[in-house]
């Protein structure tokens, strides 16, 4: 805001563009293999009809939707275990070793167990994303509950709060900025997944939607596809980002 | 040992219940096994080397990947954090080609490098580079300015420069990147394999789902969990090592 005109950004924009100028005159020489490396601008002729003809919104929908819900899913669940492992000695115990076990488990190895109980079916994928997703929201929760200052701790006592009572108006709140912070790694963990059992399992989305257009060679529907893949990272980001400064907005005011 | 104890209670009553119900006719999903025929599948898996031969394809391609990321992100991160004007000109490029799922770029993959190894490494490589990248970055952008003013009394040639002052000076917290991607290296490979590549411990799995072979999929989920656990153990404990090293600097 201090100048209206920052030359590193000038540069920067500059940059970006020119490996797209070089991209677009190489593939217009033939130099490189367009069924590889479409040039850019027929990507984005491609990408431009494909949001006209609207084929590219369904997929984009249905690949948010699973993402969300699979992340939701885990959130909640990561949430409620967190709180009962980060604010009890005994959870900790019986639960700690198991999930230490299971936690290094790529999340797409349990796509075949998942697929034997549910199918080929949106349920499968929602279940593995929320397996996948779990973990830095349990983590962090797990954090976020057993790292309480004392002094709230003891405010509780003093007010003669229950465990219930201790556990949403004391401990949640001030696990909360952990919380979220979790909550944004496993968002992004939920969008891969949901790409790797759509490839998987041939559930319509933008990762199936990519998969296919390899199939067929149309790359330049391939490169549409990862533009709007990127776009969807790059939003759901940002959404939660806008979520972070709303929700811990009383954070802010403090300090 | 109160710990130990409370730790083993869930799973030594899950797997017990397991069994006992299988046995009792109580279960009766075919989908589930039982755990003793999960462990005769796994012995067997394990004594006839398939699975170890499954193991080493995984991880070799995961340690290529690994490899040629650490290569490609440390030298481009030691330069641009160098140069900090650079770091900020390439910065918006980097941050938009960052998000991209390392997955999504498997179909682009495929086309150039066919089944095989080089599918898969490239796909880990992909995925690798980006912590190795930033921490890099990080890392040598927090050298001591005395040590970098030393290279120039000296008046090191650049390569000379970067090996002697910059990469010592910097390893210790390139040492973090380094671990955080090869965790994140075994987990694409399996991806990868489970998706697509026809090779390695997905492959396996996903196989012996399609087969029905019920008993053999759980054993190598679990052989998967217990390859993933000695990984973060080794790397939590060659983190400790091998930042000693350093630490004198």
């Amino acid at each position: 805001m201090r100048r209206l005109f920052d030359p590193i950004a000038l540069a920067s924009l500059v940059f970006a563009f020119s490996l797209l100028l070089a991209w677009q005159l190489f593939a217009d020489a033939h130099l490189i293999s367009p069924i590889f490396f479409p040039s850019p601008l027929h990507t984005l002729a491609v990408l431009e009809h494909r949001l006209a003809d609207g084929s590219l919104w369904l997929p984009l929908a249905a690949t948010s939707l699973r993402m969300t819900f699979g992340w939701l899913l885990a959130s909640v669940i990561g949430i409620v275990l967190g709180a009962a492992i980060g604010s009890s000695r005994v959870a900790r115990d019986l639960l700690d070793p198991i999930l230490e076990f299971i936690r290094p488990l790529p999340a797409s190895a349990v796509i075949p167990v998942a697929i034997l109980f549910l199918g080929l079916s949106n349920a499968m994928s929602v279940a593995v994303i929320a397996f996948g997703a779990i973990w830095p929201v349990l983590l962090a929760s797990v954090h976020g509950f057993s790292s309480v200052p004392p002094e709230l701790a003891n405010v509780s006592q003093v007010l003669g709060f229950g465990r219930a009572d201790y556990l949403r108006k004391i401990a949640f709140p001030s696990a909360l900025p952990d919380i979220v912070a979790g909550l944004r790694v496993s968002l992004a963990i939920a969008l891969i997944l949901a790409v790797v059992t759509e490839m998987q399992s041939s559930l319509p989305g933008l990762g199936w939607d990519i998969f296919s257009a390899q199939r067929l060679y149309r790359s330049a529907d391939l490169y549409a596809g990862l533009v709007m893949l990127a776009l969807l990272g790059f939003g759901a980001n940002h959404m939660i980002m806008l979520l972070e400064s709303r929700v811990l907005r009383w954070r802010n005011v403090r300090t | 040992m109160r710990r130990l104890l409370l730790g083993a209670i869930i799973p030594v009553l899950l797997l017990g219940a397991w069994e006992i119900s299988s046995r009792t006719g109580l279960l009766t999903l075919e989908s589930l096994s039982r755990p003793s025929d999960i462990l005769v599948a796994g012995y067997a898996a394990l004594t006839d080397g398939s699975l170890l031969l499954a193991t080493v394809q995984t991880c070799e391609t995961a340690l290529l990947g690994l490899m040629m990321a650490a290569v490609f992100g440390i030298v481009l991160g030691a330069v641009l954090g160098l140069l900090p004007t650079a770091e900020r000109i390439a910065g918006p490029t980097i941050e938009a080609l960052r998000p991209i799922p390392a997955i999504a770029f498997m179909p682009l993959a495929l086309m150039v490098f066919g089944f095989g190894v080089g599918l898969e490494a490239s796909i880990v490589a992909y995925a690798c580079v980006w912590p190795i990248l930033i921490v890099t970055i990080a890392a040598v952008r927090a050298i001591e300015g005395r040590l970098l003013e030393v290279a120039a009394v000296l008046e090191l040639p650049v390569w000379k420069k970067m090996v002697k002052i910059v990469l010592p000076a910097a390893f210790a917290r390139i040492n973090v990147g380094l671990r955080v991607a090869a965790a994140i290296s075994l987990v694409v490979a399996v991806t990868v394999e489970i998706v697509l590549n026809p090779r390695g411990l997905g492959y396996r799995l996903i196989l012996a789902e399609q087969a029905l072979e019920i008993g053999l999929m759980w054993a190598q989920l679990v052989w998967l969990c217990l390859l993933g656990y000695v990984l973060n153990l080794l790397l939590s404990r060659v983190g400790r090592g091998s930042a000693a090293i350093w630490r004198p600097l």
